[in-house]
């Protein structure tokens, strides 16, 4: 439904004064939905149109049981694309309808403008649409069944991408083609009567030989370097059907769409507060809404439990990075200081903050805005701790509020957008067309039934046996999947 | 119009269905759908609903988080992984599912996988007039539920006959006495009563093991009479040396001790039955379970005789489970069997252990009665 002229009215309000800020967004269509449309919308991840899969099914459930019963409301659903699409729900009041519009409007600069997002498809509406055209017609002439079947084992891969991929020039690793290496061993310089002495010759024959076996594995190593990209090593290399390529294909273009979005959540709904509460509390808020404005504002950046909270991060980070730079708090000259009251007055009016946010979001994602930004003082002011398992008590515990150590923590939190690190780094293992991966241990083990159910996954795209490497209990082990069982073995 | 997510919420409906059939054994045996009734809906727990991925073990992982405390003080709350609220949309679910599903669903999926058959109803059904449909005609009424076709018919047919028709011009004019109007007409269904008397031995030999089989058995017969019955009521009876009526939560948590005088039960039950249940309108299911330890052979011979001539004439039929334990001799089942091996009327049924229900309910259930 189109919007209320009342609401259309305020939206030309707000978005002259998202302009006025300098936020520079795409065209943005308000649709307004009733709260079951708004459900059945969200569940296709904010598309109209999604290929037929149960899993919509499930979230739809999910999400109308959560508003039925009254645990939660989806404020803002905002899509990253051209035109940017936003959904406003029709029974909520003025003042939510307001702040919602503004927060998609700092949603909307930082799609266009974040340099992540360059790579996104922004017409991706469109392209749903098509994936969905597709989809049904393989349904038609496949079965719906099997090709169900097929996408729940391609969705369970579909966080095996290369996240940095689209910032690269070329995506793929070009096969390294040199001549074998020379298997002469290295010899020491000496003089003729000393040469059995120091490069005896028995010693040399080992050499070669050690050289020779290890230029042969090499040899039989398919992968000069590993592939993060699983999704498209499957494709390149597996054993598939056209109409499998195509699903895979599918859900590959779908993940790297959403990838930006998983790798700027902190940065992303920061700027989107920031904005809202600026033009909220600056321009468009009345008297009598002020208490509604503030009540929902709390439930917006107020921290659920110790979790962190996105929006409530994000917004401080920028109001504290604008509020440096506008009295100049950084750089080496502020940091050497040791005097804490020259600290504290510290002021050279420089009035550069609110150009610096607006650099910051065109630049950073989660893990560099973080590196960059987060100071010691922020994290005391914040509260901010690292927690971990305590097997003795059988419970999370406060581990330490050491600045290094929680600035550690929530990048290794952020790191590949919290996912884990796997990559193809073998594909034919023994000379047995056996397929390898590794996953990157940090200090996070996989959570072992999901592992191999995924595992069983690659297994039957692969359909040789498939091996994982990875690390229980300090110890490194290799799951090998093969004709769909799983078996745990030591790595020696 | 149908919404695009409807198809896709109904596959998942679907594939709900199917888990909860291919796990019906282990919900049965495991009983753990007990504590999970509402009213009308049961939540079922779905495991591997979620489709897998790569990720952190979620309960071993560090994490950041923000608030008051020393180190070493527990962190309240879950970490969350995702906002419900936000573009991506993509929402993390819990490791196991939980769907809410109709009980009557349940009883469905219980039916088909049983394969039981429908009961047939005995004694007269008391009339139940259920909502009122427009499948009837009059005469007279409101023009806006005029029956246009039969109102065009009755004017074609009458034109014809007084001669008025002309195929080259085939214009048909109703008159007031063609038309024809929609009238709600009553639906009346025929209802049928039920009364489950459960009787259970809470002798001494009856562990919390043999009461849980019980209580679990119990559950699912409950569930599948009450969809086949609108009506239903459930009586609950236990007894040792003597017997007494008791409500649903003593029955499961009672625990007494002493012999066992199996006569006992059966007195009051037929007591139960002639006061409250005695016209034709009910259809009675006594359901006795025991460990099949009985005080004497001459209380056995009670027993039977009470059942011939005073219970069973009164009963759809009767249901006798024994329930396996360390100190039963099992003796009870074979005297029942032994004086009604040939009658339909009695079914016994032994059950070693959980995994014996399963087989159990389709034994008592499985003959439609």
């Amino acid at each position: 439904m189109r919007l209320t002229p009342e609401l259309a009215r305020w939206q030309e309000v707000i978005e002259q004064h998202a302009k006025e800020y300098g936020l520079d967004g795409y065209e943005t269509i308000f649709e307004l939905l009733s709260y079951d449309e708004l459900n059945e919308v969200a569940s296709f991840g904010g598309f109209p149109t999604r290929y037929p899969h149960w899993r919509f099914g499930m979230q739809y459930e999910q999400l109308s049981k959560g508003y039925e019963f009254g645990l939660s409301k989806i404020y803002e659903l905002v899509i990253n694309n051209d035109p940017c699409y936003a959904y406003l729900m029709t029974s909520n009041p003025l003042v939510d309808q307001k702040l919602v519009m503004s927060h998609v409007y700092g949603h909307n600069d930082f799609f266009k403008n974040n340099a992540w997002f360059a790579p996104t498809n922004r017409k991706m509406m469109d392209e749903m649409a098509n994936h969905a055209t597709k989809v049904r017609r393989l349904v038609d002439r496949i079965g719906l069944e099997k090709v169900e079947e097929f996408i729940d084992t391609a969705l369970s891969l579909e966080n095996l991408i290369d996240r940095m991929s689209p910032y690269r020039g070329s995506t793929r690793s070009v096969p390294n083609k040199n001549e074998p290496a020379s298997t002469d061993p290295h010899r020491l310089p000496s003089k003729d009567y000393m040469e059995s002495f120091i490069n005896p010759p028995e010693v040399m024959e080992q050499e070669r030989a050690r050289r020779e076996q290890a230029e042969e594995e090499k040899q039989k190593q398919s992968m000069p370097r590993p592939e993060r990209d699983i999704l498209s090593y499957l494709i390149e290399n597996a054993p598939l059907q056209s109409w499998q390529v195509e699903i895979l294909e599918i859900v590959r273009s779908e993940a790297y769409y959403f990838s930006p979005q998983g790798m700027t959540k902190i940065m992303n709904e920061g700027w989107a507060s920031y904005w809202h509460q600026k033009i909220m509390t600056k321009k468009v808020l009345q008297d009598d809404e002020v208490i509604d404005y503030a009540d929902t504002m709390a439930g917006v950046i107020s921290a659920s439990g110790a979790a962190l909270n996105p929006y409530q991060i994000g917004l401080a980070l920028y109001h504290d990075i604008e509020e440096r730079w506008n009295t100049g708090r950084h750089g080496l000259d502020f940091d050497n200081c040791s005097d804490l009251k020259t600290k504290a007055a510290w002021n050279t009016k420089a009035n550069a903050g609110r150009e610096k946010i607006f650099e910051v979001r065109r630049h950073h994602n989660d893990i560099t805005f973080i590196d960059e930004f987060l100071t010691e003082d922020f994290c005391h002011r914040h509260k901010l701790f690292t927690y971990g398992w305590n097997p003795q008590t059988q419970q999370r515990e406060i581990t330490t509020r050491d600045f290094p150590a929680v600035k550690e923590g929530l990048l290794r939190q952020l790191t590949n957008a919290g996912d884990p690190v796997i990559e193809v780094v073998d594909a034919n293992f023994n000379n047995r067309g056996e397929l390898v991966l590794r996953h990157r241990f940090e200090d996070s083990e996989l959570e072992a039934p999901f592992a191999k159910a995924t595992l069983t996954n690659v297994q039957s795209i692969w359909n040789r046996p498939v091996l994982l490497e990875t690390v229980i209990d300090d110890r490194p082990v290799r799951y090998r999947a093969e004709e769909g069982r799983i078996e745990l073995e030591n790595i020696d | 119009m149908v919404r695009r997510i409807e198809q896709d919420h109904f596959r998942f409906r679907e594939i709900v269905r199917g888990k909860i059939k291919s796990g019906l054994k282990k919900y049965i045996s495991q009983g753990e759908l007990i504590g999970r009734i509402g009213k009308k809906t049961v939540s079922i727990p779905i495991p591997q609903i979620e489709l897998p991925r790569f990720r952190f073990d979620q309960g071993k992982k560090d994490g950041v988080g923000s608030g008051s405390g020393e180190p070493g003080d527990p962190v309240d709350g879950e970490p969350q992984e995702g906002e419900g609220t936000g573009e991506a949309g993509e929402g993390e679910g819990q490791h196991v599912l939980e769907v809410d599903v109709d009980l009557d669903d349940l009883a469905k999926i219980l039916g088909e996988e049983l394969e039981l058959p429908n009961i047939q109803p005995r004694g007269a059904a008391e009339v139940e007039s259920s909502h009122s449909r427009y499948t009837g005609i009059r005469q007279v009424g409101p023009e806006s539920l005029r029956h246009a076709k039969r109102t065009y018919k009755n004017a074609l047919k009458r034109q014809m006959t007084s001669g008025g028709y002309d195929p080259d011009d085939p214009r048909i004019i109703p008159i007031r006495e063609d038309r024809v109007y929609r009238a709600q007409k009553q639906k009346q269904e025929p209802q049928y009563n039920a009364a489950i008397i459960y009787m259970m031995d809470v002798s001494g030999s009856m562990g919390s093991e043999q009461k849980e089989i019980v209580r679990i058995e119990a559950f699912w017969i409950d569930l599948w009479l009450r969809h086949q019955y609108k009506n239903i009521e459930t009586v609950y009876l236990v007894h040792d040396a003597a017997a007494k009526e008791v409500d649903q939560h003593t029955f499961f948590h009672l625990r007494e001790s002493g012999g066992t005088k199996i006569s006992s039960a059966y007195e009051l039950c037929q007591q139960i039955i002639e006061e409250r249940f005695g016209n034709d309108m009910w259809n009675v299911y006594p359901f006795h379970f025991s460990d099949g330890d009985n005080w004497s052979g001459k209380d056995t011979t009670h027993c039977v005789n009470l059942l011939k001539e005073k219970l069973l004439p009164r009963s759809n039929m009767f249901c006798y489970g024994q329930v396996k334990s360390a100190y039963g001799s099992g003796q009870f089942k074979r005297d029942l069997d032994q004086h009604f091996g040939q009658d339909e009327r009695v079914i016994t049924s032994g059950i070693p252990d959980r995994d014996g229900i399963l087989n159990s309910i389709k034994d008592f259930l499985g003959k439609g009665k």
